[in-house]
């Protein structure tokens, strides 16, 4: 076949995560088969599962959260009955503070846990972004330990994303996990919400994005729903029907919070349709939606429970339609039916395309491809093909930015660095704005090219390729990477500058930088 | 990414207290008013609470009295532990904020209560986006009426000393007058003579790009100080704080920005709301400092100086089930400053009985947010009628600018 530099472009950075580095031959293979390149990858079945060893359920997750909360509650109760004495130690330890820490009162190990851990200072906010000053109580602080351990929530996270990390560096293609993230984005909850969020944000994606990414949208739909991170990302574990038995006892009722979401944000759009009484009706349907916590007293803590004496009885109608009172299967039934409503394909149909092909897609595109929602019902991997298979993608010219969760992403690939460690990602996507599933609203991270072109958002791409080059530049030849970036498709400016570097690092830096680079 | 950890971390430490939700952007020029021989240098901030503020919550019509009963367990108290600071007979300030209080003491500060924008649904993304673009519906247009009521003054020197660029631009401002914004954010920086070459390379190549880099090149150059680093371990509160005071000594400067946008994040609260105490108590904290910081840090140019501050719609009038509030209609904007004809309660008062409340639900909006920032823009900067009706809100010449709110 015909070498075709240009398309292998879009198939590398347009659908894929960019090229790899060393002896990978990425840009020729997609040059010499573009769409066969980006179609490799949906015809591998379980593609998009991430099993690694060690990442646990769910439900595990949620034992060790719950019982790492319980610790820390008792190890405080026991501080409170210990009071006086813990007040007698403390002139001694802030004269001699490092042998005298291992005799600490439990009240300090307790702060000392709350103090450093903001996911367990927010555990019982509703909104981490602002950390409650309740709970910040050392009035004196604590001595500073030389490097404080992570707590089982910390460890998680970071085995978590450093999974994700990885898969992302070493994908073929990467298609299928730029797909991964996509509809990660679109179903985002935030582990800033709280300890468990925050626990549960790399299972939540693993459970109930990866195993439909190429399956059906009302399968992910329903495992998103239903999945304890979005449960309590929403508030409905606090939700009950105000005429249910709980709602009564408790004089508690409705949150009409994820009902909502999931219209607005999830399916319909927010012109989809729906009106005030909708969300309304919605949210009691889902009442009773819960995950069981610590003590079990539903089911096995940590999974997903129908919680019937939090769910509101009688029928509810919903969009026009009236559902009749079976119990989960209510709420079964509407996700079913708003799955299949035309203002959910019209919604997806247009942000696929926009996170794909241009902010502003053409309409032809997002009909077609709202047309092949319709008629496959949600067919999510037919929907990716015929994404691949348009024209219009493989036309339009690459004016999108790339995020800065792509961009490192691509840095990773190109200089072959697969991490062990994910703090420098981390660090880097807190930096550039995009921190690891946490974006600031239910409406995740935006996905047009404004908001990543911002000025001190480039700015700080320059400073964080400029210190990526000034590590690892000696052992590299710009020159030579920017055959595997772009080969014949670089601009001769991009070229030029490149080789008219005054050095290997500032070379290196500016490829990071080159629109060849940073656009898709 | 080989990046040096150490000094990642640091910058990071920074930059995440500002995600957790506040940012600062201001005007690239200095108005030529400013320098007029009459001596009147005014300011103005305005400050976006994102995420539906419960204005019930916040001013409390104690007097009214289907209040208590609506609000529940997290209505303010005129007395008792945590009492709400009396406005007036009938209006109780959170307690959280005494700096408000006292600036209203002082007249220097005012409340208009019952008041919404055009927008009557309740999604927080469309609500914000007719709240900033100053249309009357949502996604109509990518520039705010600020930015447009800046290109209704005469443009003065342009501004770029001691400012970096921030992050994002809250879309009240952005527009076609150019804008700049800043964080407090330190990375290494990447040398001068690459990003010059890198800028070279986008002008010939990518425009955009070229536009973008070049104003993220303006400034960095001057460090902010020490006591602009935030204190590890502080939390979001603390970050509206320190954007504030960032803000206001960038705005005190003889040749600094005299109209500027901040947006604090955080305010949709579903559940556990909390009274006198709690989450929302923290977040008003977090506010009331903010406008302390500003007061401090202004200096003699508070005399000059409106904020307004201003929320895309209110909560449910009654809490919902979770001892939180849903999306709402009607809220409160506050008016703070040594320019605000201060110590008032302005309101056409709807009252909470159930047939008075916005689809018996919402707190009913009986004044246009709009009304409140034409007679803002109009008194305090000099924009002129017509272009408050047709460019800065289009379509709204029915809706007249509030008169009086400037002393």
């Amino acid at each position: 076949m015909a070498r075709d530099s240009q398309a292998a472009l879009v198939a590398l950075n347009r659908f894929g995560f960019g090229a790899r580095g060393g002896a990978s031959g990425d840009f020729v293979n997609a040059a010499s088969d573009p769409r066969g390149f980006v179609k490799a990858e949906l015809a591998r079945p379980d593609g998009a599962l991430l099993e690694v060893p060690g990442l646990l359920s769910t439900a595990a997750l949620g034992k060790q959260v719950f019982d790492y909360q319980f610790e820390i509650q008792q190890a405080r109760d026991a501080a409170k009955a210990a009071q006086p004495a813990a007040g007698e130690t403390a002139p001694q330890s802030s004269s001699e503070p490092v042998p005298q820490r291992r005799n600490l009162s439990l009240s300090t190990i307790a702060k000392e846990i709350t103090a450093k851990d903001p996911t367990m200072q927010s555990a019982e906010n509703a909104n981490a972004a602002m950390t409650p000053a309740g709970t910040m109580q050392p009035a004196v602080d604590p001595p500073k330990p030389p490097a404080q351990p992570l707590n089982i929530i910390q460890k998680t996270f970071r085995a978590e994303a450093l999974a994700r990390l990885q898969r992302g560096v070493v994908a073929d293609c990467g298609f299928v996990e730029r797909l991964v993230v996509f509809w990660s984005n679109h179903f985002c909850i935030s582990a800033n919400k709280g300890a468990l969020a925050r626990m549960w944000a790399g299972s939540f994606e693993r459970e109930a994005i990866r195993p439909h990414v190429l399956g059906r949208f009302a399968d992910m739909l329903k495992a998103v729903e239903q999945h304890p991170a979005m449960l309590f990302f929403l508030d409905n574990q606090q939700s009950l029907g105000p005429d249910s038995r709980a709602g009564i006892n408790r004089k508690r009722g409705l949150n009409e919070n994820l009902a909502r979401e999931i219209m607005e944000l999830h399916t319909l759009g927010v012109s989809g349709g729906y009106t005030q009484d909708d969300v309304t009706s919605f949210a009691r349907v889902i009442t009773g939606w819960t995950f069981a916590g610590r003590q079990g007293q539903l089911g096995t803590p940590g999974t997903f429970v129908f919680n019937a004496n939090a769910h509101e009885p009688g029928p509810q109608s919903v969009l026009g339609k009236s559902y009749p009172p079976n119990g989960v299967a209510q709420g079964e039934a509407v996700l079913s039916d708003i799955a299949q409503h035309p203002s959910t394909a019209k919604f997806i149909a247009t942000k696929f395309a926009r996170h794909f092909v241009a902010d502003d897609p053409p309409p032809a595109l997002i009909a077609k491809l709202q047309d092949v929602f319709t008629k496959t019902d949600g067919d999510l991997k037919a929907l990716a093909t015929t994404l691949v298979d348009s024209s219009d993608a493989w036309q339009a010219p690459l004016t999108k930015m790339r995020s800065p969760y792509e961009f490192l992403i691509a840095s990773g690939r190109l200089l072959a660095r697969n991490p062990e460690d994910p703090g420098r990602y981390l660090n880097g996507l807190n930096v550039l704005g995009q921190p690891l599933w946490s974006p600031a609203g239910p409406n995740g991270f935006p996905d047009t090219s404004a908001a990543w072109a911002a000025p001190e958002g480039l700015k700080l791409r320059l400073d964080i390729s400029a210190q990526t080059a000034s590590q690892l530049a000696d052992r590299l030849d710009p020159r030579d990477l920017l055959e595997l970036v772009a080969a014949d498709a670089a601009s001769p400016e991009t070229r030029r500058t490149i080789e008219r570097a005054e050095s290997r690092q500032q070379a290196l830096a500016l490829l990071l930088m080159s629109p060849e680079f940073q656009r898709r | 990414m080989e990046c040096c950890e150490s000094l990642m971390t640091q910058a990071t430490s920074r930059r995440a207290l500002l995600l957790g939700g506040a940012s600062f952007a201001a005007w690239a020029y200095l108005p030529k008013f400013a320098r007029a021989a009459d001596g009147r240098d005014p300011r103005l901030v305005v400050v976006i609470l994102r995420g539906a503020l419960d204005g019930l919550a916040t001013v409390a019509p104690i007097g009214d009295p289907d209040y208590a009963a609506l609000h529940g367990a997290i209505a303010l108290r005129a007395d008792g532990p945590n009492a709400a600071v009396m406005l007036d007979p009938f209006f109780g300030l959170h307690p959280a904020m005494p700096e408000f209080a006292r600036m209203y003491r002082a007249k220097q500060a005012a409340v208009v209560h019952a008041v919404a924008t055009s927008y009557r649904d309740r999604s927080h993304f469309d609500g914000q986006d007719v709240l900033e673009s100053g249309f009357a519906g949502p996604g109509r247009v990518q520039s705010g009426w600020l930015n447009r009521a800046l290109e209704a003054l005469p443009k003065g020197d342009r501004v770029m000393s001691a400012l970096a660029v921030g992050p994002t631009t809250p879309l009240v401002l952005r527009g076609a007058a150019p804008t700049v914004g800043w964080a407090p954010v330190a990375l290494p920086q990447a040398a001068d003579d690459t990003a010059m070459r890198l800028l070279d390379l986008y002008q010939h190549r990518d425009p955009m790009l070229a536009s973008a880099l070049t104003q993220g090149l303006q400034l960095e150059k001057q460090a902010q100080g020490d006591d602009m680093k935030p204190k590890p371990g502080a939390g979001g509160v603390a970050a509206m704080r320190l954007v504030a005071r960032g803000a206001a000594k960038l705005m005190a400067a003889d040749d600094g920005p005299r109209i500027g946008a901040l947006a604090f994040d955080g305010w949709d609260t579903h559940a556990n709301e909390g009274g006198p105490v709690g989450r929302l108590a923290q977040l008003l904290g977090g506010l009331d400092g903010a406008l302390a910081e500003f007061e401090s840090g202004l200096g003699d140019r508070w005399r000059d100086t409106v904020i307004v501050v201003a929320t895309e719609f209110g909560r449910t009038a009654r809490i919902n089930g979770t001892e939180g509030t849903d999306h709402g209609t009607g809220t409160i904007a506050l008016l703070a400053g040594g320019a605000v004809k201060g110590g008032r309660m302005i309101t056409d008062w709807p009252g909470l009985k159930p047939a008075n409340l916005y689809q018996a639900r919402d707190l009913a909006p009986t004044t246009d947010l709009r009304a409140v920032i034409k007679g803002v823009l109009h008194d305090q900067l000099g924009v002129g009628e017509r272009a408050l009706a047709e460019t800065v809100f289009p379509d709204s010449s029915p809706v007249k600018p509030m008169k009086g709110l400037v002393a």
